[in-house]
């Protein structure tokens, strides 16, 4: 049987789909008989999502015609030809 | 390129002189961008290299050592602290503007090794192995990292979250 503590260990493989079957079996197992590992597999995925979630709102989304224009003019530069924009 | 160089720095005036290095570096190395891949990628990748070698340049600031903020078991191997539900959701931190602030403040909590893993990995999205590049360490070690540093993060929310229910 399983520990808590195995399962911990093993979350991250279980959540992405990495362990093998006969772990994965003993992982199920275990989560039918203990709810705090249930409800700490739960946060730790909403963690993944909270943590992505916060840090959302400083990405400005930047069109890609920005960068392109601005490889224009460096690959123009280079070739000591003034930029076309 | 801002975005990934504050997460990683946690400055913006250490981000903005990195997304300088990082330009020069895209300005020195124009030739090795294919034409097939998405300039933004390739840009992206650039900054978080020139974020993280300023990173691996400064001194090391005073870190709690990140078992402090691992789970712990009892002598059978159960949770010392049964986890409890959370009121909260990532929905709550999308509207909360408070407790996006918490979250963000407690990802700043942990210690470089594991921040840097953690951001790279759940927030920016880079692979494992564009992770393990632009660290210098093994897919695996990216792998161990992560893991212990959601379980950190974990913690930390918790405790965030038991304040502002408080």
């Amino acid at each position: 049987m399983m520990t808590c503590r195995e399962l911990v260990e093993f979350l991250m493989d279980y959540t992405s789909g990495d362990l093998p079957p006969d772990e994965h079996q003993s992982f199920e197992t275990h989560l039918a008989l203990c709810p705090p590992c249930v409800e700490f597999m739960r946060t730790y995925q909403e963690t993944i999502r909270m943590g992505k979630c916060a840090c959302t709102d400083l990405d400005s989304p930047v069109p890609d015609t920005v960068p392109r224009r601005l490889v224009e003019a460096i690959l123009a530069a280079r070739k000591g030809e003034p930029s076309a924009s | 390129m801002m975005a990934v160089a504050r997460r990683l720095l946690r400055s913006d005036e250490e981000a903005e002189d990195a997304v300088q290095d990082a330009f020069l570096s895209a300005f020195r190395s124009i030739d090795a961008f294919r034409a097939d891949a998405r300039l933004s990628t390739w840009l992206h990748r650039i900054a978080a290299n020139a974020a993280l070698m300023r990173l691996r340049s400064r001194s090391r600031r005073n870190e709690t050592p990140i078992e402090e903020f691992l789970p712990n078991f009892d002598e059978s191997e159960h949770f010392a602290h049964q986890p409890k539900q959370w009121e909260k959701s990532a929905d709550d931190v999308i509207e909360d503007e408070e407790l996006r602030a918490r979250v963000r403040a407690a990802i700043d909590r942990l210690p470089d090794n594991y921040r840097t893993v953690l951001v790279l990995r759940d927030i920016e999205e880079f692979s494992t192995r564009e992770a393990a590049d632009l660290l210098e360490v093994s897919p695996n070690a990216v792998k161990i990292r992560l893991h212990r540093a959601r379980l950190a993060l974990r913690q930390l929310i918790d405790t965030e979250l038991r304040e502002v229910s408080a």
